[in-house]
């Protein structure tokens, strides 16, 4: 299995006869993505999900990913520094993805990547996206539940008003609750979201203080993720996901074939002639994306 | 072509990572994919995260001077993961006259205190773009 998904992730030769054949398993796991800024301790929370699915006798596989530096193309990721402590576990699967170029905190063969771990069995898959905050819209349309994960100190109400992540999360985890001045981000996170129009399916986000550190507050967002999954089905509202996900899955593709088609025609030629001014990006970009360049 | 997978490994007891960390950053401005595990690793949580990683190389760095048993121990586990193909490379306080013996029991590469990374990334660029693993093969029929 670890080598199908690098072969999907690498899109090594296969890949497309791997995904075909993935595809037709797909759907069944419960899906759970965190995001949220840099440093809010997303990964440390995982861990903690981790040992609760563990402790519930469930399996559990995690996706990590970790922005790829637009300079060097190289990547750290260091996301599993926070959940090595389940590495021998048999129960546990984790690796390691760089964005390699993909916007929106997250990489281009997620879906991929997801359908070969539910194909293996794994029946709950966390996704953490990078953390950038304010531009990860993008995983609402890849998980089923999205949890995101904030710290005190981060900022005041009007972060909370920007466009974002308070749009897309199901459940709000206010982490390091060890801290002070969590109660104050706790009732401002709330203030925020009582302002947001109620989303559809009658789901009201919900909002709990958590410590990766110290465990508190855990159990509570475990029972929250789970309400949320129940929530889900019982409205109906998991059917309307899945098809979201479905339409951001066939777009990626889609995005993908046509950028690596259009980017394979560039020529030196093109260049000159965009350098000498006898064409403009525009016209040249859409001639190679129609296939008539 | 994909930038090259390599898990970065502490093993042993000891807790400085200052030159894993150096030797991590040095590979992802090199334009690698590097993946860190923190200290005090053993060599069994080593050889389980090369096989979920599925990296090309593993790096392990050690300072305790207990290599001579870690190292070969990681290969060995590795080994029998299937992951016999993938490159190990080692660093820290290793005497010249260990050097033979760890390669001996495959450790493709050793490097004491003081190697330039710049060095480490030569290595890892011989061995690794010369037996690539198979990259995508650009589509056949160019239009
Ligand atoms: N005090 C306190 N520190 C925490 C808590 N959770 C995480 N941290 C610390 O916050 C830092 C970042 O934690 P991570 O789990 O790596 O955060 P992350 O959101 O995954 O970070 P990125 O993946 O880099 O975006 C680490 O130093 C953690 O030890 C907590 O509940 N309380
Ligand atoms: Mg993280």
């Amino acid at each position: 299995m670890a080598r199908a998904l690098t072969v999907v992730t690498e899109e090594r030769p296969g890949h497309e006869a791997l995904s075909r054949a993935f595809f037709a398993d797909s759907g069944r796991a419960h899906t759970v993505g965190l995001c949220g800024s840099p440093g809010s301790g997303k990964s440390s929370l995982i861990n903690r999900l981790v040992a609760a699915a563990r402790a519930e006798g469930r399996t559990v596989a995690v996706l990590a990913v970790d922005p790829t530096s637009a300079f060097t193309g190289g990547a750290f990721l260091g996301d599993r520094l926070r959940i090595q402590e389940h590495a021998l576990d048999a129960g546990v699967f984790m690796r390691s993805l760089a964005t390699r170029g993909m916007m929106g905190g997250l990489n281009a063969t997620i879906f991929a990547a997801i359908h070969v771990l539910e194909a293996a069995g794994y029946g709950r898959i966390i996704v953490e996206t990078v953390g950038t905050g304010q531009d990860e819209v993008d995983v609402a349309e890849v998980v089923d539940t999205v949890v995101c994960v904030s710290a005190p100190y981060q900022g005041d109400e009007f972060q909370a008003m920007k466009a974002g992540t308070m749009e897309i999360g199901d459940v709000f985890a206010v982490n390091k609750a060890d801290l002070p001045e969590v109660e104050r981000a706790v009732a401002m996170l709330k203030d925020a979201l009582s302002l947001a129009p109620r989303r559809d399916g009658g789901w009201a986000p919900r909002v709990a203080p958590v410590s990766a550190l110290s465990g508190l507050g855990v159990p509570g967002l475990c029972a929250d993720v789970e309400a949320h999954r129940a929530h889900l089905e019982a409205s109906g509202e998991l059917a309307g996901r899945r098809r979201r996900q479905l339409r951001r899955e066939l777009a990626l593709v889609i995005a993908r074939r046509l950028t690596r088609d259009a980017m394979d025609r560039v020529t030196d030629r093109h260049i000159d002639m965009l350098a000498g001014k006898t064409s403009d990006p525009v016209t040249l970009g859409g001639r190679l994306t129609s296939g008539r360049a | 072509m994909t930038p090259h997978r390599i898990l970065i490994a502490k093993p042993g007891l000891d807790g400085h990572d200052r030159g894993a960390k150096v030797i991590v950053r040095a590979l992802r401005d090199a334009g690698f994919e590097v993946i860190y595990t923190g200290i005090r690793q053993t060599p069994e949580m080593i050889a389980a995260t090369a096989l979920q990683e599925d990296v090309a190389a593993v790096g392990l760095s050690l300072l305790s001077g207990a290599h001579l048993t870690l190292f070969p121990r990681v290969v060995d586990l590795m080994k029998k993961e299937g992951l016999g193909s993938v490159l190990v490379f080692g660093g820290g306080i290793i005497p010249d006259e260990d050097v033979a013996a760890l390669k001996k029991k495959g450790v493709a590469g050793v490097f004491g205190p003081g190697t330039p990374t710049d060095d480490i990334v030569a290595f890892l660029r011989a061995r690794l773009d010369a037996a690539p693993a198979p990259t995508p093969k650009r589509r056949a029929a160019k239009r």
